[in-house]
């Protein structure tokens, strides 16, 4: 039993945190909010020559072979960046996806393989959208969609499908409606193996994007301590107000119990993403009520400045609105967890934090669901 | 990141499992606010004691197993999974003994920690007076100087379980001249020293949980000081950190009440006509697994060297604040016989249990250092705000 990051994971963190940084500020994402792609080559290429796209590629067809655990905390940068990049969601969510069915298939659809290596080297990009999103977000930019009919998965080239293109409340999303014709050539799954394919899916975007909402509130809040102790109002700095400082103290209590539900959950998808149902419910509904809890206070804190299209603040405020509701919104998430609490063979009890497998039961892999 | 138990842990569990499961009391405790709830809870811990088992994280020289902080979450777990009596010393166990641990001399540790590890001293808290509450640095309660003694006259109040216990572990102002965190000191008073009188303060639930400490004359040995004369402030602060960071309420306690909860809500879940509790109830089983979680992360960090940081404040208003919601929901669950008092013949264990913990529930944000001066810290401390 160790609940901690190892070295080496902290210290991709820290460099993709410090390029972040550098390479995407406020100004450059109202840059991109102008252009006709929404991307930022410069900054995109940067992410790749860190190793982000090969991160979850295994080691055979070129990748790092990292998992969900690895990349957790680099999906929270994201987050805190507002990186609009799509880079999460094709690295931890689609690139998995395509890694699950290409082990599934033990290597026979070399399609696959192939698929893999070149988004390893980010010369190709793939995106997934799943019946749970309306819209997928920069499917423009992706070579390749992978799409659901019933149960099948989908693997469909660009060229094929028809994109009716969708304006957000945050400029720095490209929504499109996807319309398509499922063909038997496109299919890569069906059946069990496909529902078990779209079920760790669609766990893992709503991990993704939990994290990313951690990320998210924990920089709505750092930029509102600033703007606290700058701005002053009857000679002293407005931070130094109780009331001020408990709408931003209430912020940092959800987050910080938010972050291990997050990392259970990474966890959990990285051993058995389609048993992660709880843990990453779990994730997904504390990290948006902080991500909310911490729209909401910031815009307060930052008073008439905070509800101007001048202050940074709603950069990453829309961008947490949006992915709250992405991938199951709070509603979702809380009627998984409370129809697994009326279960009746529900593992209920201080003993079950990490699931059953320590009380003996080796042959079941930690879960809870 | 490994979330797997190792097989020496398990074992653990397994034999911490099977010790409580012969020795735990057949019925439940009277409270041990009470004379004949004390004592039993006294025995109770003399039981643990002989278990080894009082304290599992101390060294094997003062009763303990030496066990690291996983062990301890795992002790813990069992230890309300079983529904094994509240800790009557925890005082003594949970922040006095890591203050010692830390603080004391060889002798002091000899003299204090073993006896407080076999159950047989009862330890009360006397910080707080009349003049402060919320700001401790306010304390006038005197201990002067007088050879190798200290002489103590002053008030201490809302000191919990005082009416009880054998000792006392006071904040006291050694230097008459200074004002503020200064001039204070740590010492440790026998309550039934000449010169003490302890009053009784009724509860909510109208038993004397609660004294106010009246000193006149009272001289103790300078051996009772802990830390240097006039260090008291850092050392209480230590104190402190213990009660809000890890050991005062370990998760277990809010995980099994959260189970409780949702067998309740199962049994009532066809007459609720409120919607909001399934929310409610989603919520506080959530909160208390984060609360472990957060926890085992807390816990993983420290034997990999690393230190509590000052997000542990977070960890107080996080566990009171789930344990109002879990009693809450609870009595909007019972409905219009959650007012039952356990002397009433409707009254059953079930009822007795929640209405007790729903009154203690809502002493949690108050004790330990309000969630307002928590929040002050949070803001200060952890985000940097301005103070000024």
């Amino acid at each position: 039993m160790n609940f901690t990051f190892n070295d080496d994971q902290l210290l991709f963190r820290d460099s993709v945190r410090d390029l972040l940084r550098n390479e995407v500020t406020a100004e450059r994402i109202r840059q991109r909010w102008d252009s006709d792609s929404g991307v930022d080559s410069a900054a995109l290429q940067s992410l790749v020559d860190l190793g982000l796209t090969a991160a979850l590629v295994p080691e055979e067809q070129g990748g790092l072979g990292l998992n969900a655990v690895d990349f957790i905390l680099i999906a929270e940068e994201c987050g805190r960046a507002a990186l609009p990049e799509p880079i999460v969601d094709s690295c931890l969510v689609a690139t998995p996806m395509l890694v699950d069915a290409d082990r599934a298939l033990e290597g026979s659809d070399s399609r696959l393989g192939e698929l893999l290596q070149a988004i390893a080297s980010g010369d190709q990009t793939v995106l997934c959208g799943p019946s749970i999103n309306p819209y997928i977000n920069f499917a423009h930019s992706a070579d390749y969609l992978l799409l659901p009919h019933g149960n099948e998965v989908h693997l469909v080239a660009n060229d094929a499908v028809q994109l009716e293109l969708q304006t957000s409340v945050d400029l720095s999303r490209r929504l499109s409606k996807v319309s398509w014709q499922p063909r038997s050539e496109t299919c890569i799954a069906r059946g069990e193996m496909g529902a078990d394919l779209w079920r760790s899916t669609l766990n893992r975007g709503a991990l993704a994007n939990a994290a990313q909402l951690l990320g998210l509130s924990e920089a709505m809040v750092a930029r509102s301590v600033q703007f606290a102790t700058d701005r002053e109002q009857f000679g002293r700095p407005i931070g130094v107000n109780q009331a001020v400082k408990h709408l931003l103290a209430d912020c940092a209590v959800k987050a910080e119990f938010a972050k291990p539900a997050i990392y259970r959950a990474a966890y959990t998808v990285a051993v058995a993403p389609t048993r992660a149902d709880w843990s990453v419910s779990h994730a997904k509904a504390s990290a948006g009520d902080a991500a909310r809890a911490a729209s909401r206070n910031c815009t307060q804190v930052h008073g008439a400045m905070g509800y101007t299209w001048e202050c940074d603040l709603h950069i990453w405020m829309k961008r947490a609105w949006t992915l709250d509701r992405e991938w199951g919104d709070a509603g979702f998430h809380k009627n998984r967890i409370h129809e697994w609490l009326l279960q009746p063979n529900a593992l209920l009890g201080p003993q079950y934090t990490f699931g059953r497998r320590h009380m003996g039961d080796a042959a079941t892999p930690i879960t809870s669901a | 990141m490994d979330l797997i138990y190792t097989a020496a842990q398990t074992q653990f569990r397994a034999e911490v499992r099977d010790w409580l499961k012969a020795h735990i009391p057949a019925a439940p405790l009277p409270s041990f606010d009470t004379d004949a709830g004390f004592a039993a809870h006294r025995e109770w811990e003399k039981t643990l004691a002989q278990g080894d088992f009082g304290m599992v994280t101390w060294p094997k020289e003062f009763g303990g197993r030496g066990c690291d902080l996983i062990d301890w979450l795992i002790f813990e777990e069992e230890y309300y999974r079983a529904g094994a009596p509240l800790r009557v010393n925890q005082n003594g166990i949970f922040l006095l003994g890591p203050t010692l641990m830390e603080y004391g001399t060889a002798a002091q540790k000899q003299r204090f920690i073993s006896a407080m590890a076999s159950g047989s001293e009862m330890w009360a808290q006397g910080w707080s007076e009349p003049g402060a509450g919320s700001d401790m640095a306010a304390i006038r309660c005197r201990a002067d100087r007088d050879g190798d003694e200290f002489v103590i006259n002053g008030q201490k109040i809302w000191s919990t379980r005082a009416v009880f216990a054998d000792w006392v572990f006071c904040l006291l102002r050694t230097d008459p001249e200074s004002s503020r965190h200064h001039g204070l000191s740590f010492i440790l008073v026998p309550l039934d020293a000449p010169g003490v009188t302890v009053r009784p303060i009724p509860q909510l639930n109208g038993l004397p949980g609660f004294a106010e400490i009246f000193f006149d004359d009272v001289r103790v040995s300078d051996f009772n000081l802990i830390g240097e004369e006039g260090g008291g402030w850092a050392i209480a602060m230590a104190t402190a950190g213990f009660e809000r960071g890890l050991m005062l309420r370990s998760p277990a306690r809010f995980q099994q009440a959260s189970k409780r909860l949702v067998e309740l809500y199962r049994q009532r879940q066809n007459d609720i006509l409120d919607l909001s509790i399934e929310d409610s109830v989603v919520r506080c089983y959530m909160d208390a697994e984060a609360y472990a979680l957060s926890t085992y992360q807390t816990a993983s960090r420290l034997i990999n060297n690393g230190a509590i940081g000052p997000e542990s404040s977070c960890n107080k208003i996080f566990w009171s604040e789930l344990d109002l919601s879990i009693h809450e929901t609870a009595m909007s669950l019972l409905g219009a016989k959650a007012e039952i008092e356990p002397s009433s013949p409707d009254a059953d264990q079930q009822l007795s249990n929640w209405l007790d913990g729903f009154l203690f529930a809502q002493s949690g944000p108050i004790y330990a250092g309000t969630n307002e001066i928590q929040r002050n810290i949070i803001a200060e401390r952890m985000l940097g705000m301005p103070r000024r």
